[in-house]
């Protein structure tokens, strides 16, 4: 993670973002590609499990569950964590969680990380905190080592750099590894990675980690991972901290039998990722010898509350989503202003910023629903969209907000709808509102106001001279004759 | 922490009000049990069925596949470290001292600096289970198995599994690994990879890029 | 059987052509057709949108229009999606218990067209004559909330004359989404580009759909690039007849 961070506050709107990205010729070539390679591959290894539609169920009930009792989950999770000599701290929102790692990290006696790629540190920024406080991280993670050279932003869930080709890679490696010559295959770009990284896995006493599940029967920890950094941040440093949102813990040791089918193969179109590794608590003469687990809130406890889009939380980060959505493919993730791109990010951003801002992220999107097909453990991605954007626009009508010309727009509709009078009127109406705008051939070119993005790209055929009742009711009128 | 205190009680409420009050643990169990749980748990092949699954998934992974019988252990992994040009292999504690053919230099790996396992050309191991469905095999902090570093820093990993550890499905691999569910674990299924750079899987970012695997026979 | 029409607002308006192709072809299978004069819209665009409460008295609205009915038919796979998905939630926030039954024993004689024709009436062949090359994208409501499977692509293919040419990517969306056409248009055609370029390949006439909402998106674009290609609803393609000036 590179010190530019996302700034919710200040990202453009989806619209505007989406925008200006659509132009970005070399991102949209390499986001067509790498989500048609990663969408077919998904396809295979889902395709020959016939029991691929009980697992996902199981996957969300089990979710279902551990989310209904939360709390009892987690200090299950917390109690054997510590009897087996881990240490388990709690953390209200980013700010905390930040401060947490900083004081640990000082308090290891490092002013040096190792990190393993992390989607939660990126959420609460922590790269840039610790560089205030004068520690240095880095990511081990491929991609993210690339996001970090080369000063930029993670663009998906599990392939940040997808947005980037070898030969862009390939420059920055050059530049910051200080390399005079550089091969320009993937297999070169990783070999340049491995010596680099060594050095540091070998040399930084603490390690910074995330975590894909805490198993609250046994205190374990679980990361998922397909480099090897992850193994290599897990088990030399001699401190190691991990950080997790509250919703990452699974109840018992067995449901991992679950996720471990479902995760790989959503995620990157595997039957099992290279690595999975468990561990819990210390061990004298293996790991770290001192080990400490974040549970971090950070607006997850109120998506929690509320019902209707709770099921957010059931999210295992596998990508799947993002790797479908015919938006995404379009746009690619930094139009999604967040480091939760994609139809994950566009229900699951908005709620982690309380609907203080990404409200535009509950709209784009079609609805199509391919999302909802994908997800593992079937989180109905569309109903929560719809959901938020009730939430939404809510918001903007409040008070004077009533009177944006989309809720008058809205209003004025409402009303033709609710009156067979004044709908078909408006019907009527409509043919002669539209006749200065219909050129000799039977087509409108420009449509004003709030319908101008339709003929932005679009022509519209003219209103036909009789509506379907009018026909019904005329023949009606002729039979009875 | 001090501050922790008062950052669980603050989320402990946050989750109550959101949830409701805690069940007691009996019904948690009892909800946990009443999990719909249809998918495949058991294997579907015959163990020769299993044996060539689990060979055709590890040669996937380009790893070099052997059967052997007991006996014949020492001199296979002669030949195969010759033939990778192996002369010094970390080993655990714990691997059998019938296995280890003279004409290599085998290194304990004592659990002290990882120097010592640098220094190393290889390294030689057992395993716990393999899971044929996705090619996986699984250790753990056993005799015969080491520390985690051991089987991560070597370059070169060869590993002895008994075939009557081989499970077909996920589920069957993770009941037998209940009861050790508490030793550090490490799933592995083919040697490193990624797929960051134009989504091009590549080998071997870091841990070993070349593994050998013994199926031990009856 | 005598079936109620819910003609959709937007095919009222736009697509009147649709809704005599459905009087037609049921017609034509011996069935009659009755249209409740007081319809008017499913609610679809405001609930989508977020504007919920406007969207609640169009559920008691289209129950008060075809409470009695044997079987409601619509054309249009988006409509019946929303009613199927949302109508009960929607009843429920009215607070109304008497709607909340009335939805409930309602929605099952709720059909989509082409599902009303394979799934209800189990025909496949509707004695059609369509001398065309025609291609077939699979509307997202109809495809995953219908699960309309390759009922539509069964009817086509027994249209004598037909030359039905498979769509590539047909499963994809093509970027309509209700108002996210407008408020996203640029993203709606940059995935509508996609949909073009697929459909210019099969090189078809004409692109049918069972939503006159993607159609309309689709033909706005191939009308502005002048590709001569056209779009048309399935019904009107299963009404197509021997008798017909093509």
């Amino acid at each position: 993670m590179s010190l530019i961070t996302f700034d919710p506050a200040r990202v453009p709107s989806f619209q505007v973002a989406a925008k200006g990205l659509l132009g970005d010729t070399q991102m949209r070539k390499n986001v067509r590609h790498a989500t048609t390679v990663i969408q077919n591959k998904r396809a295979i290894v889902v395709d020959e499990m016939p029991d691929w539609q009980q697992l996902r169920e199981s996957g969300r009930q089990i979710k279902e569950h551990t989310l209904k009792h939360l709390d009892f989950y987690l200090q299950q999770f917390e109690e054997n964590c510590t009897k087996a000599g881990g240490v388990v701290h709690w953390a209200r929102d980013a700010a905390e969680a930040r401060e947490i790692v900083i004081d640990l990290v000082r308090e290891s006696g490092s002013k040096e990380v190792i990190k393993i790629k992390s989607m939660t540190t990126e959420e609460i920024s922590l790269n840039k905190g610790l560089e205030a406080a004068g520690i240095h991280a880095y990511e081990t993670d491929l991609a993210e080592l690339i996001i970090q050279m080369g000063n930029d932003l993670p663009s998906h869930i599990v392939v940040p750099a997808l947005h980037k080709n070898r030969q862009q890679i390939r420059e920055i490696f050059m530049r910051e590894m200080n390399l005079p010559d550089l091969g320009e295959k993937p297999a070169d770009l990783a070999e340049a990675a491995r010596t680099f990284l060594r050095e540091k896995f070998l040399r930084v006493k603490t390690g910074v980690s995330g975590a894909n599940f805490l198993i609250a029967e046994t205190g374990g920890v679980c990361v998922v991972e397909s480099e090897g950094n992850g193994r290599m941040c897990l088990t030399l440093p001699e401190t190691l901290i991990t950080i997790a949102g509250v919703e990452k813990v699974i109840p018992r040791y067995q449901d991992l039998e679950v996720f471990a089918q479902l995760l790989p193969r959503s995620a990157t179109g595997e039957r099992m990722n290279p690595y999975t590794s468990i561990w819990t608590g210390v061990h004298p003469t293996d790991g770290p010898r001192t080990f400490h687990v974040i549970l971090m809130d950070n607006a997850r406890t109120k998506i929690l509350a509320d019902q209707e889009s709770r099921q957010t939380l059931a999210c295992i980060r596998c990508g799947a989503c993002q790797n479908i959505c015919p938006v995404y493919r379009q746009t690619g993730g930094h139009a999604y202003g967040s480091v939760y791109a994609g139809p994950i990010g566009a229900i699951l951003t908005p709620q982690l910023q309380e609907m203080h801002s990404g409200k535009s992220l509950p709209y784009a999107s079609s609805l199509c629903g391919a999302c909802y097909e994908v997800c593992p453990v079937k989180i109905n991605i569309p109903e929560v969209l719809i959901h938020l954007r009730h939430k939404v626009v809510e918001q903007d009508t409040e008070g004077f907000g009533a009177l944006n010309p989309e809720a008058l727009a809205m209003k004025a509709m409402a009303m033709l709808f609710t009156s067979e009078r004044r709908f078909r009127a408006a019907q009527r109406m409509g043919r002669m509102a539209e006749r200065p705008l219909v050129n000799k051939a039977g087509w409108v070119t420009w449509l004003p106001g709030l319908l101008g993005g339709w003929t932005q790209v679009r022509d519209l055929h003219e209103m036909p001279k009789q509506t379907f009742r009018e026909w019904f009711e005329q023949r009606e009128a002729n039979d009875g004759k | 922490m001090a501050n922790s205190v008062a950052a669980r009680t603050e989320i402990l409420r946050r989750i109550c009000v959101a949830t409701g009050p805690v069940a007691d643990q009996a019904a948690i169990e009892a909800e946990w049990r009443g999990i719909d749980r249809e998918y495949k748990k058991v294997k579907s092949v015959d163990h020769e069925g299993l044996l060539h699954q689990l060979e055709d998934r590890l040669r996937d992974y380009d790893a070099g596949v052997y059967r052997s019988t007991s006996d014949g252990i020492p001199t296979l992994v002669r030949k195969i470290l010759t033939e990778r040009g192996k002369k010094t292999m970390a080993v655990p504690s714990g691997i059998p001292a019938e296995w280890l053919p003279a004409g290599v230099t085998f290194v304990e790996d004592t659990r002290g600096d990882v120097s010592v396992i640098d220094s190393c050309d290889g390294v030689l191991t057992s395993a716990t289970l393999a899971i044929a469905e996705t090619g996986t095999i699984v250790l753990q902090d056993a005799p015969g198995q080491g520390r985690r570093a051991v089987t991560l820093l070597p370059d070169y990993h060869l590993c002895l599994l008994d075939a009557a550890n081989i499970v077909q499905t996920v589920p069957e691999g993770i009941a037998l690994l209940q009861p050790t569910a508490h030793l550090a674990t490490t799933f592995f299924s083919g040697p490193s990879a990624t797929a960051d750079i134009e989504m091009t899987r590549i080998k071997g970012v870091h841990g070993p890029r070349f593994v050998d695997v013994i199926l031990i026979v009856a | 059987m005598q079936v109620s029409l819910f003609i959709t607002c937007y095919n009222d308006t736009l697509f009147p052509g649709t809704g005599k192709a459905v009087v037609q072809v049921l017609e034509r299978l011996g069935h009659t057709v009755v249209f409740p004069a007081g319809q008017t819209c499913c609610g679809q665009m405001h609930w989508n949108t977020g504007y919920q409460e406007e969207a609640l008295p169009l559920v008691a609205r289209f129950v008060s229009q075809f409470k009695d009915a044997e079987a409601v038919v619509i054309p249009s796979s988006s409509c019946v999606a929303m009613m199927r998905e949302h109508y009960v939630k929607m009843a429920v926030l009215t607070g109304d218990k008497q709607l909340l039954a009335d939805v409930e024993a309602l929605l099952p004689r709720v059909w989509e067209f082409s599902e009303f024709l394979t799934k209800k009436l189990g025909l496949t062949d509707v004695g059609a004559y369509f001398p065309h090359r025609v291609t077939y994208h699979a509307s997202c409501h109809g495809l995953r909330s219908l699960e309309l499977g390759d009922g539509p692509a069964k009817l086509l293919r027994n249209v004598r004359g037909i030359q039905l040419v498979e769509l590539k990517g047909l499963e994809q969306c093509c970027g309509f989404g209700g108002t996210f056409a407008v408020k996203n248009a640029e993203v709606s055609s940059a995935m509508l580009g996609e949909k073009v370029q697929a459909i210019l390949n099969t090189q078809a006439e004409l692109c049918t759909a069972c939503d006159n909402s993607c159609l309309m998106h689709i033909e706005g674009a191939l009308h502005r690039q002048r590709t001569g290609v056209k779009t048309m609803h399935l019904a009107e393609v299963l009404a197509g007849s021997e008798g017909d000036a093509q």
